[in-house]
């Protein structure tokens, strides 16, 4: 058993879910108990999608335990094919489903439907998210595309004398760190070098047009975590080459140009200032001299973090104390880039242990996930999301992306705000502590004093200290009634505080007592 | 009047396990820590629910099998003895660890009982170590309180034979629990204790003296067991609305043999109040047509209020389960002719909703938003387990719930 506070991954079957929803005309069908529809709301709340994701669950219960739950299962298949009629059915199992063994997918295989039906090995108790997601793309790429493969040795066609150099963007999902936005970037990024895109998969991307991959010059594995699998396939069947470089970052946007011409064969200069990030010089303007040398842990996805680590110390000069990942499966990648900042790699998916580290590197900013935010708000330190686990916040409605020139920017804005805020804080609190301000006045979380361990949560502190008397003293709280005050939630009490005053007030009532309050409240309404 | 006929249904179900209780029993019982045993699954829905709180110290985790605890590599029981360690050496704040059991630990039997007596004992006067089973194959969200309650009650102490007692049953909100026990307190009923207490070790006592209400009507297998022990169960609507309120007080005074003028006098304020915050929100509610999806149980007192006192339409009145002992006072309340559901087929259900066209939907997360994309205006029903509800003074607040949507919905030109 492993002691989880918060899991950075959810399980595999969850992966397998990010690919369905993030496909048009794929249905994923999952032998799972009642309550594991929970993971529906990640789509339609946190990514905020307006359809419900293409994903069956069983919803088996203990009473179908005794029964067959085979049976269930099948049934669950036929009255999803008939309802939704996908072009591609996928099944899968999540973790009980798997400790029960029925077979599903052997079971649906031999059902004699007229689509393809995928059935997805996910082993809940030795895999998680990223590796889900990976598997299934891989495992729908090559099913797809098998019988397509050339024979070996087969010259690949040449171009079209003329035509534009054509790439696909793999790895963008659903529930993926700002694919949406990166992929629009990317586009762009790849047009002004004169490649166009074939196809994005699997966002947005049907069966059908997964036949399409090999019709593209290259592929460009943006999200490694989910498609270089994929990837890796196309290259040795196809012979269609894999640009590697993930442009996040300024000297990554310009290796990954470069990079992308190269696959294409095309001559491109990349060498001047590109017009459209002012990143560059937002770093070296003198109000970013403060930046330099300040300690930064860095963890996330792999991609993410090695990104994050580059920009900090070659474009925003901060030193790297920390750096790692929760996944295991690109360890290398962090070995490798952890060696090039002379820090320890920290290779673990135990919040548990990020945090203790985390603690001990005493760094000035935090790069990580929404885990990471957890560990901050304790520690009492500046905070920045660069990878998933997010969470609603980090899919917004602006143009955020994190590739490409944009990205950049926006990545610099992101990151230096929580240290001005840092910074205003610590103002803010010297100022409490040396004036009027003193042991009632409450700091914010990015202030020292919550650095201790077992503080209450904020909200419990929180109070507004305002006195409770107004117009010339009259107007006076029972006590009984303010307590009863303060059991209104913070963020309203003090406009059901203000509206009870003006209510006492215009009826010359002089002592405000619990009745008032409510009589107040049933007055104002909302 | 006659209770509606009953449709029962199974299939898909689009609903919570039991898990997500924890959500809001780690804030009411404030010394507790909830210990899942379960797979990387469970962990993720109980963040996925709370991670968008940012803790500094979160009171759940999830102690996540391994691929070793299931090959019997592992020794379960070593290992849970490890992990419960952990998190007491982590907390020493903590009074009692619930181990709390999910679809995993079930299907391959982990015996979480046996571990929790065997850890009481190593902790023994720091810690009390209880268990309770909130799998999906067992519970639909809100029974999961249910089932935590009834681990509970082994702790409660032993009131004296004939010795009389209130005892409210289901987590209320601070300040709704302060409002009732002023109004017990007016009325002349006491002592009136709670369940689940804020605290862990304030147990309230029960005895065959011990007068009943429930305040959620999902606490019925606890309500059973606290009857084996003597108590008694009160028959009365829940105190949702004036007139479940009203009613639901009504039961205790009866049971105290307290007249009924002074019922009317202690209440009439209140009442007053609550009829006048509440006449506004009928304004927007009154003729438009409502559905309620499957849920928290809370679906048939809520819709009895919001057809009753909000001149509501019901359309149709889903509920994950209907316990007929613990509805006995709602159902007869319910119009005769109304559609009501228990269980869920979802797919069918939802084909019915677009046939039906409500003004509103009562759905949860995963259904909410894309209900709405479809031009069905839905309130999140998740919502109506997390705010101050009960009693007079939130009638008008518990209506505006349901109203906010649609005025949301005639507000936005965009």
């Amino acid at each position: 058993m492993q002691l989880t506070l918060w899991s950075y991954e959810g399980p595999p079957h969850v992966g397998a879910m990010r690919i369905a929803a993030s496909m048009k005309g794929v249905h994923l069908i999952l032998h799972a108990p009642q309550g594991d529809t929970y993971a529906d709301l990640l789509f339609t709340m946190i990514e905020r999608r307006a359809s419900r994701p293409p994903v069956s669950y069983t919803s088996f219960q203990a009473r179908d335990l005794g029964r067959d739950t085979a049976e269930l299962f099948k049934t669950t298949v036929e009255a999803t094919y008939e309802r939704f009629k996908p072009e591609l059915i996928l099944i899968g199992e999540s973790c009980t489903a798997e400790l029960i063994q029925d077979q599903p997918g052997a079971l649906a295989q031999g059902m004699g439907l007229p689509v393809p039906v995928l059935p997805l090995e996910l082993p809940a108790y030795t895999r998680k998210e990223n590796w889900g997601a990976n598997e299934t793309f891989y495992q729908m790429v090559r099913g797809l595309l098998k019988s397509r493969v050339p024979a070996p040795g087969t010259e690949r066609a040449l171009r079209a004398q003329g035509a534009r150099p054509k790439a696909n963007l793999l790895g963008p999902t659903s529930l993926g760190y700002r694919c949406r936005d990166d992929i629009l970037e990317v586009t762009r990024l790849l047009d002004s070098i004169g490649i166009d895109v074939n196809l994005v998969a699997p966002l947005g991307a049907s069966p059908a047009d997964l036949l399409r991959i090999p019709e593209a010059d290259f592929n460009v594995c943006l999200y490694p975590e989910v498609a270089d699998q994929a990837c890796d396939w196309l290259r040795r069947s196809f012979g269609q080459p894999v640009v590697k470089t993930v442009p996040i970052g300024i000297g990554a946007t310009h290796e990954f140009l470069q990079e992308a011409a190269r696959a294409a064969g095309l001559e491109v200069d990349t060498t001047r200032e590109p017009i459209s990030s002012r990143m560059p010089w937002y770093s070296r303007s003198v109000d970013s001299t403060y930046l330099t040398g300040k300690r930064v842990f860095i963890f996330g996805d792999a991609t993410h973090a090695v990104a994050a680590a580059r920009i900090a110390t070659e474009e925003l000069g901060f030193t790297v104390v920390g750096l790692g990942t929760y996944a295991r499966e690109f360890a290398r990648e962090i070995r490798e880039a952890a060696k090039r900042y002379g820090v320890e790699p920290l290779i673990t998916d135990d919040y548990l242990e990020v945090e203790a580290k985390a603690a001990e590197l005493h760094p000035e900013l935090v790069l990580g996930t929404q885990m990471e935010r957890h560990i901050a708000k304790r520690l009492g330190v500046p905070c920045a999301v660069i990878s998933a686990p997010v969470h609603i916040q980090d899919f917004p409605s602006r143009y955020a992306p994190q590739m490409g020139f944009e990205g950049a920017n926006v990545i610099f804005d992101t990151w230096v705000h929580p240290l001005m805020m840092g910074l205003e804080e610590h103002l803010v609190t010297m100022f409490r502590e040396d004036f009027e301000f003193h042991d009632g006045a409450t700091p914010s979380h990015l202030g020292p004093t919550t650095a201790r361990m077992g503080q209450p949560a904020p909200e419990a502190q929180s109070e507004p200290t305002e006195t409770a008397v107004v117009a010339d003293g009259v107007l006076v709280w029972a006590p009984d009634a303010e307590q009863e005050l303060k059991k209104i939630p913070f963020f309203v009490r003090g406009k059901a505080k203000r509206n009870t005053e003006r209510f006492a007030e215009e009826r010359g009532i002089q002592t405000i007592t619990v009745e008032t309050l409510y009589d107040a409240k049933a007055h104002f309404g909302r | 009047m006659s209770a509606p006929e009953i449709h029962c249904e199974q299939g898909q179900r689009q609903v919570f396990c039991g898990l997500s209780g924890i959500v809001w029993l780690h804030r009411k019982i404030q010394d507790a820590f909830f210990l899942v045993v379960g797979s990387r699954t469970c962990a993720h829905l109980l963040q996925s629910a709370a991670g968008v709180m940012i803790f500094a110290e979160p009171r759940f985790a999830t102690a996540i099998l391994q691929e070793r605890d299931l090959a019997g590599l592992a020794d379960c029981n070593q290992e849970l003895d490890r992990v419960a360690a952990e998190v007491l050496e982590r907390r020493p704040d903590i009074k009692t660890l619930f181990l709390v059991g999910s679809c995993p630990s079930e299907v391959i039997k982990l015996d979480l009982g046996k571990a929790a007596e065997r850890l009481s004992e190593v902790y023994r006067g720091r810690v009390r170590v209880l268990d309770y089973s909130a799998s999906g194959l067992e519970t639909a969200f809100t029974q999961g309180e249910d089932a935590c309650l009834q681990a509970l009650l082994p702790e409660l102490p032993t009131r004296p034979a004939g010795e009389r007692s209130l005892l409210i049953v289901g987590t209320l909100p601070d300040v709704v629990e302060d409002q009732f026990k002023r109004l017990f307190d007016e009325l002349g009923i006491g002592p009136v204790e709670f369940l689940p207490p804020r605290h862990a070790t304030e147990y309230p006592s029960v005895g065959n003296g011990t007068l009943m209400l429930l305040a959620q009507p999902f606490v019925g297998e606890t309500a059973r067991v606290l009857q084996k022990r003597g108590a008694t169960l009160l028959t009365a609507p829940y105190p949702f609305g004036i007139e479940g309120t009203l009613a639901w007080l009504r039961a205790a005074t009866d049971a105290w043999g307290i007249p009924a003028e002074r019922l009317e006098a202690v209440t009439a304020p209140a009442i007053a109040r609550a009829e006048k915050g509440l006449a506004r929100q009928r304004e927007l509610l009154a003729g438009k047509r409502i559905s309620f999806l499957p849920d928290s149980q809370l679906e048939i007192p809520m819709a009895r209020f919001l057809q009753r006192e909000c001149g509501m339409e019901l359309v149709e009145v889903a509920t994950p389960f209907l316990d007929r002992q613990l509805m006995e006072a709602e159902l007869p309340l319910l119009p005769s002719d109304l559609r009501l559901t228990e269980g869920q087929d979802l797919d069918l259900q939802l084909d019915r909703l677009r046939v039906a066209r409500p003004d509103l939907t009562v759905c949860g997360l995963g259904l909410a938003n894309p209900l709405e994309a479809e031009g069905l205006r839905t309130k999140w029903s998740i919502e109506l387990v997390f705010t101050p509800v009960h009693g007079f003074d939130q009638a008008a607040d518990l209506a505006e719930l349901f109203a906010r949507p649609l005025v949301r919905g005639a507000l936005l030109k965009v």
